[in-house]
């Protein structure tokens, strides 16, 4: 059965999805991905969206899980490369993803992540100082 | 130049849902609709195909191109025979769901569209269509 | 379908040369020729191309269906000229005189072979007129169709020339709208700014309605839409130029502005912007007079 290939960046993962996922494929990749935050440790998931020309609720509420899921495993999850079309289409859907960062393309999108990570360390620090 | 006639597709499992958008977007880009118009009515179409496997046990896709002297258009209908929708309103309203969706499946094609129907009796079954005019 | 009578036809076409020159001769007699609007080559050129298509066709054995397969190059070819010749100028008349200046030659050639068979005679020219009526609606219809699309791309070229997209630094966009809006100017006018966004890989879009005189309850929602789609590309839009007048009819059309970034002007939005993206815009040293006169300033 096909996979979505993840590909590890530094601390982070990179899911480039480029079929018309059928729902059951879909799925997979959820499980996938959380097995490999968990395994790689994971900071931060970029979820490549830019060669999808249609996103419905079953692929929105999966990229909610999966958002969802990496900041219950301490990683964010910034969506990139959402095409003009499909963003004008979910918003009259009335899907607005909430929760979820998004981000032109990958580059932005890592970018995002590492001034996340950043913004983080300097919080613990604080932390320790203050103690 | 547009197209005339139709298409019914069986919807019986995930890969048909799958081909039920690619067809939806072959008879789309045929009637000449913009790319914004192609993403809407085949995002409405995923909702409904998906549908119709989901709740409805399984039924057909109907891809209708319509050509009445000025007016281009497709419509497109969903059946099954399943349990039917007991209270229609409750299920068009946005966030209602019972498979642990998003609840948009219904409201959501509506607004994708700029013609909706639905016809459901429980026990026998579901019937939705929606047509989108270029 | 009598194939007989079809195969004289098929047979009179097949002396392309001759049948060419003849019609060449009367398109040059019709005041439809256009000397003006086409040149002698283009139109020997056409001419030649749609009887080689026209004698494929004919050869098919079907004349009385232009819709069928063997037609199919001569509506392609009749498609392309029409399509042209709305182009160039031509009218919907002087574009089927094209096909209609072909039946004096035909029925010329029809009369030499049958002319002893009035029957035959009557009936060959009757199904090569009906042919060739068919043919010129054709090309009347194609015309209608040619002249539908360059309106609408004029209108298209004409919006996006009146609401440019206009690149205020690195990763910041303006759209300054001038004018009345209608719903659907707004709709194109925003679908292409995010295609300039993602084209521009912007990651703030001002949207200026200082020249906007009135919105109304669409045209806000548009803007509301079109901020939200943004948003889940990944790009944040500002709305600048809210005057209050406008501000007035939107909180009483009950549009909720609250989840949008709102600046009174297009200045304001374009510093925010910059704080946004980490920009600092620092005055320049002053040059004291004697650097100035020395010429060891370093700006110049």
């Amino acid at each position: 059965m096909e996979r979505i290939p993840i590909l590890k960046l530094d601390d982070f993962l990179l899911v480039t999805i480029q079929v018309d996922m059928h729902d059951q494929l879909a799925m997979s990749l959820q499980d996938d991905l959380t097995e490999r935050v968990v395994r790689t440790h994971a900071r931060g998931v970029l979820v490549d969206i830019s060669a999808l020309d249609v996103v419905d609720s079953f692929i929105g509420r999966m990229l909610g899980n999966i958002a969802a899921m990496s900041r219950v495993l301490d990683a964010e999850t910034v969506v990139v490369g959402m095409r003009p079309a499909v963003a004008i289409t979910l918003v009259e859907l009335g899907l607005s993803l909430p929760g979820i960062r998004t981000a032109l393309n990958v580059d932005k999108g890592m970018l995002l992540l590492r001034q996340a990570r950043a913004r983080e360390a300097r919080g613990l620090n604080h932390g320790r100082l203050g103690q | 130049m547009a197209a005339s006639g139709s298409e019914t597709l069986p919807i019986r499992s995930d890969s048909e849902v799958v081909t039920v958008r690619q067809r939806v977007r072959t008879w789309a880009a045929q009637q000449g609709f913009s790319l914004v118009d192609q993403t809407k009515i085949i995002t409405a179409a995923s909702e409904l195909a998906r549908n119709v496997l989901v709740h409805g046990g399984g039924g057909t896709a109907r891809i209708e191109a319509l050509n009445n002297g000025s007016r281009v258009g497709l419509k497109l209908t969903f059946e099954d025979q399943g349990p039917g929708i007991p209270d229609i309103s409750l299920a068009m309203r946005d966030g209602y769901t019972t498979r642990g969706g998003l609840g948009l499946g219904l409201s959501g094609a509506k607004r994708l569209s700029n013609e909706f129907d639905i016809v459901s009796k429980v026990g026998e079954g579901t019937c939705v269509s929606i047509t989108r005019w270029k | 379908m009598t194939n007989s009578s079809s195969t004289v036809l098929a047979e009179i076409v097949t002396d392309e040369q001759q049948l060419r020159d003849a019609w060449m001769a009367e398109q040059r007699r019709s005041k439809s020729r256009r000397s003006d609007l086409m040149k002698e080559t283009e139109l020997l050129r056409e001419s030649t191309e749609f009887l080689s298509a026209f004698r494929r066709a004919v050869a098919s054995g079907e004349v009385e269906s232009i819709d069928s397969q063997p037609w199919a190059p001569v509506r392609d070819l009749l498609s392309e000229i029409s399509v042209s010749r709305a182009r160039q100028g031509f009218t919907p008349p002087e574009t089927a005189t094209f096909v209609l200046s072909l039946k004096h030659p035909l029925f010329h050639a029809i009369q030499r072979r049958l002319g002893d068979n009035a029957d035959a005679l009557a009936g060959e020219l009757w199904r090569t007129t009906v042919l060739l009526d068919k043919l010129a609606l054709l090309t009347t219809e194609f015309y209608q169709k040619g002249r539908e699309e360059v309106i609408t791309r004029q209108q298209r070229e004409l919006l996006e020339l009146s609401t440019p997209v206009v690149k205020l630094w690195e990763g910041i966009l303006a759209l300054p709208l001038i004018g009345t809006l209608d719903s659907e100017r707004t709709q194109i006018v925003m679908e292409s700014l995010l295609q300039q966004i993602v084209e521009t890989e912007a990651s703030i879009a001002i949207i200026d309605i200082t020249g906007v005189p009135t919105v109304d309850t669409l045209v806000a929602q548009h803007l509301l839409k079109t901020v939200a789609a943004g948003r889940l590309m990944g790009a944040d839009c500002i709305i600048s130029g809210i005057r209050p007048q406008i501000a007035a009819t939107i909180v009483h059309l009950g549009v909720d502005l609250s989840a949008v970034i709102t600046k009174a002007s297009l200045a304001d939005a374009f510093s925010v912007a910059l704080k946004r993206l980490g920009v600092k815009v620092l005055s320049a040293p002053k040059k004291s007079t004697q650097e100035v006169a020395d010429g060891t300033d370093t700006d110049s």
